[in-house]
């Protein structure tokens, strides 16, 4: 099956940018968890063990360019089916930690099955759209199935509840079915059902303490103790770094224990203190060249398949990177999404590499399909 | 399926749509660096001062911890202010010097302050640093008028645990403790940081969950000196829930007042649900001296005592049951169709088991007595005769279906689960097969048999209501600050015992014979007014031997002084209460712990049976 031409066609630039954030993230890891006292409950060497799942992920994405992509259409309701089972099985089974139910365990490791449905919706979106799309757009006719498929895992994965992550999954979607184009008069169509549905829950089927919630989500000033406070010590904690930043393992700077999730949510504060503006400008600028990279493979892949499938994973690393560099920058609300490759989180890692994987393997054959 | 481009579709229109995806990605992106430029480039000077002179502090607001009440709703533990003395260090400048002055000021030696600042290398400078819990007033007024030269110091008020009663119930109620680095690393605490204590032993532990409530957060301006100059902000504590045992206050003080200056334990259970009425174990202990902190001299003494105050011994202690098994015994040789309610043995005082003699307790013998009589009068050869013909293993089984040898499940810690032998356990554990007399010295309960009272009181109480067994309970109900109620103990039933109707009817006139005859064993527990329903047991601490007196008690050293045990319940009718009391090298069951299980049922069915 390893044929020389895919050895001469491997993607050593997706791999090098990949092994630099990994990089990256492993360092900002260790200053962040050698920050202070107050995240004692999650300490140990947090950074071996996001090792161990590097190591994870990167058989995961070896396993995933091994065999040709073509298996990825040829499989993909199984794998959605899998996977959303795997989230049915969350709600019964999973385990529970602050009030939220998203892993499963299995010995000493738990993973969160939502960061695997991401990719399992792109691959089935790819596989249905690859099939019907047309020059003129989809229309209202063709969206059912999509709506379907990618509402079930959002209810799911919001029920848990992890609006974070629910939101990159309806924003994947929308990115490749968007991609792919809708009719523009099915798109006015939707558009205006969407707000009229948005505005009929807002006033008639949502509770008061829901839509606080939802404002305080859309405004963190309305809780400014809690997620509002965060994102003040966040800007701080960013502008304080200046073009330079304060160095390595030197950002402990109070910002850091004032941030909740340091290692997670607001890692990119640790980063950018530390780093400065240059450090924290090449990060930003290495999730650029993965991006345009992801889409450049979508531009050589010579089948729509591959194509669409680059394009959601692409999406993928692109809305969490914005959302949550966003976010750490108070330019958009707190949402619980990881920082691609550098954020602590061992499916979260796992997922994104799985992606670099499919995205590999679809760079390693453009040339399987000559037109 | 054909893997080149469908009709509809061509390659340079998705060339189209991937370049129109690429400028919005740019746009995005470009969007991020502007505002990282804006932060760190053009704002920077200013965020960079911001961070290093950060004038808002969040402190954390204790929350309550949920009280504890009796089943009458009469409160045992609750809650006092404790003045805590904490140190800013951003805001002290000179830590050292200041924590040296303070410590000056109050009289206590600098160097265990300083310690604590040493031990504490990373804490966050902007946070309170523990120096000190539980100022008494006197130092709290000291501290406030040196504030200005005190920099950084800050006194805060902060609920502490307190037991009312000190020592009452303690092995019930248990004892708190500061959160270990174990405990923080695990996910059970999401809400607790360094220096809280937590529930560590008894209910305290059971129910941590529900008594440590939600702590709160307050966002507070400083000036230059550390002093709050204004609230920013305060988002309050949520008390933690109310738990009510299902303990009997007033039983219970009486049976540590009876048991005092003792070693041993005592339990009281409702027959008809498994509530536990008291629960004693003793000596005590004072849950008080662990919230305001423990010497090292003070664990070791209290870790080191003979008496074990620290162990619950109603729970954990494990002990040759003694003639309190002869129950079990009898229920067996009934169900088993060895005896019937007229089988009679004579008994001349002893039996030739082969080459040896096994004595009864009573040298000259009971003469002829059949099932009831042997219980009333714990006849040992009765039981040694019912004991051969049963063989160790078929006793086994009638135990273990009895809930012996198997933990009860009760929600207190390192709950011991007793021993009950069989051939196939004495010949993996010791290497040699069972011999026939050790059936003998089993079925009086003098062999390897291990039981806790726990397990006992849950036997007879089982007995009493006509052979349900249920799991104890301790907690009657935990309900929330506002009454609401969260969670109710709901009698649990885990089984029955082995026998009819009719072999309990039997074995209850055996108990109760025991008691209301002059010739019974205990006969010292009897109450005017109610049929009480018992038991006595004496344990030989030494090895069975032929030789021994047992007129000598008080001449023995305490070590090799008998066990004394009492199982009982009231009114034999209608039971109400069962009780088990084991006192440890008391001597006779019938002297030493029959009446404190008298007292017991006293107490708790009420003066009108005087």
């Amino acid at each position: 099956m390893i044929d020389r031409r895919l050895i001469q066609h491997f993607d050593w630039v997706l791999l090098g940018l990949t092994l630099s954030l990994v990089a990256v993230g492993l360092l900002t890891l260790y200053s962040a968890v050698n920050a202070g006292p107050d995240i004692a409950h999650v300490t140990g060497p947090l950074y071996l063990k996001q090792a161990y799942w590097f190591a994870i992920g990167a058989t995961l994405m070896v396993g995933m360019f091994l065999f040709n992509y073509k298996w990825l259409n040829r499989w993909a309701f199984a794998i959605y089916a899998f996977s959303v089972a795997l989230l049915v099985a969350v709600a019964f089974v999973g385990k529970e930690v602050s009030g939220s139910q998203r892993w499963l365990v299995a010995g000493p490791w738990s993973f969160q099955p939502s960061e695997l449905v991401k990719i399992s919706v792109i691959i089935v979106l790819a596989r249905y759209y690859s099939e019907c799309a047309s020059e003129d757009g989809l229309t209202l006719k063709d969206l059912w199935k999509p709506l379907i498929w990618t509402l079930i895992p959002f209810v799911l994965i919001a029920k848990q509840p992890d609006l974070g992550t629910g939101l990159v999954v309806l924003l994947i979607a929308g990115s490749v079915t968007l991609f792919v184009k809708i009719e523009r008069q099915s798109l006015i169509l939707l558009s205006a059902a969407g707000v009229a549905g948005s505005l009929v829950a807002w006033f008639f089927l949502l509770q008061d303490y829901q839509r606080e919630r939802i404002l305080v989500f859309l405004n963190p000033d309305r809780d400014p103790l809690g997620a509002g406070y965060h994102v003040k010590q966040s800007i701080i904690a960013i502008g304080s770094g200046t073009l330079l930043g304060k160095g390595f393992l030197k950002g402990t700077q109070n910002a850091l224990s004032f941030l909740p999730e340091q290692h997670t949510d607001f890692i990119f504060s640790v980063l950018a203190e530390e780093w400065g503006f240059l450090g924290s400008a090449v990060v930003v600028a290495v999730y650029v060249l993965i991006v345009i990279w992801g889409l450049n493979v979508a531009m050589r892949s010579k089948e729509p398949f591959g194509t669409i499938l680059a394009v959601g994973v692409s999406s993928m690393i692109f809305w969490q990177a914005v959302i949550n560099v966003g976010m750490a920058l108070g330019l958009l609300p707190v949402v619980g999404v990881t920082l691609p490759l550098i954020s602590y989180g061992g499916s979260s890692l796992a997922a994104i590499m799985l992606g670099i994987g499919i995205l590999m393997n679809i760079s390693m054959r453009r040339f399987m399909f000559k037109a | 399926m054909d893997y080149t481009y469908l009709k509809t579709v061509d390659d340079r229109w998705y060339r189209q749509r991937l370049s129109a995806t690429l400028l919005w990605v740019l746009a995005v992106f470009l969007i991020l660096v502007a505002r990282l430029c804006y932060l760190q480039i053009i704002k920077g000077s200013d965020y960079r001062r911001k961070s290093e002179n950060n004038c808002v502090r969040v402190h954390s607001i204790a929350p309550f911890r949920g009280l504890i009440y009796d089943r009458d709703g009469v409160l045992l533990v609750d809650n006092r202010p404790s003045f805590n003395v904490s140190v800013v260090l951003e805001d002290a400048k000179n830590p050292k010097a200041i924590v040296t002055k303070l410590a000056e000021l109050l009289d206590l030696p600098p160097e265990t302050l300083l310690e604590t600042l040493d031990k504490t290398k990373g804490w966050p400078s902007f946070k309170p640093l523990l120096l000190k819990r539980d100022l008494d007033r006197d130092a709290v007024a000291v501290v406030e008028a040196h504030r200005l030269n005190l920099p950084g110091i800050v006194i805060s008020v902060e609920p502490m645990r307190h037991y009312i009663e000190a020592e009452l119930a303690s092995h019930l109620i248990g004892y708190l403790g500061e959160i270990s680095e174990k405990q923080l690393a695990s996910d059970r605490f999401p809400h607790n940081r360094r220096g809280d204590f937590i529930g560590k032993f008894g209910v305290e532990k059971a129910y941590e969950s529900f008594f440590h409530g939600e702590p709160g957060t307050k966002q507070v301006q400083v000036n230059a000196l550390g002093q709050v100059t204004g609230v920013l902000e305060t988002k309050e504590a949520v008390s933690g829930e109310n738990v009510y045992l299902t303990l009997d206050v007033a039983l219970q003080s009486k049976t540590e007042a009876t048991l005092a200056g003792k070693a041993g334990a005592a339990v009281a259970i409702e027959p008809s649900s498994g509530h536990i009425l008291a629960i004693v174990s003793s000596p005590a202990f004072d849950p008080n001296v662990f919230v305001e902190g423990l010497t090292f001299d003070a664990w070791k003494q209290l870790s080191t005592n003979e008496f074990r105050p620290m162990e619950n011994k109603a729970v954990q202690g494990q002990y040759a049951p003694g003639s309190t098994y002869k129950i079990v015994t009898a229920m067996a040789g009934l169900e088993e169709g060895i005896i019937n309610k007229n089988t009679a043995y004579y008994c001349p005082g002893h039996y030739r088991y082969g080459n040896r003699t096994f004595r009864c307790w009573k040298r000259s013998g009971h003469g002829a007595v059949n099932v009831t009589e042997a219980l009333a009068q714990s006849c040992d050869v009765f039981f040694f005769r019912v004991g051969e013909q049963l063989g160790v293993d078929r006793l086994a089984r009638y135990a273990e279906g009895c809930g012996l040898g198997t933990a009860t499940g009760i929600k207190l810690d390192n709950e011991a689960a007793g021993l009950v032998p069989n051939s196939v356990w004495k010949l993996k554990k010791k290497g040699v097969p069972w011999q026939g007399g050790e059936t003998l010295s089993v079925a009086i309960g003098q062999g390897f048999d291990l039981v806790t009272p726990l397990q006992m009181v849950c036997l007879v109480a089982a007995v009493a209501n006509g052979g349900t067994r249920y799991r104890p309970l301790v907690v009657e109900r935990i309900e929330t600050v506002d009454g609401a109620v969260v969670q109710v103990g709901e009698p649990e039933v885990v089984g029955r015992l082995p026998a009819s109707k009719k072999t309990l009817q039997i074995l209850k006139r055996g108990l109760v014979n025991a008691v209301n005859t002059p010739s019974g064993t205990g006969w010292n527990a009897r109450i005017t007014g109610v049929t009480v329903a018992g038991k006595t047991g004496t344990v030989q601490v030494v090895a069975m031997k032929g030789d021994h007196e047992k007129s000598s008690h008080n001449h023995k050293p305490r070590r090799f002084r008998d066990h004394a045990w009492f199982v009982a319940f009231a009114p034999a009718e209608q039971p109400r209460i069962a009780v088990a009391v084991l006192v440890e090298h008391g001597g006779h069951g019938a002297s030493e712990a029959g009446p404190i299980a008298r007292e017991m049922i006293r107490t708790y069915l009420g003066k009108r049976y005087d």
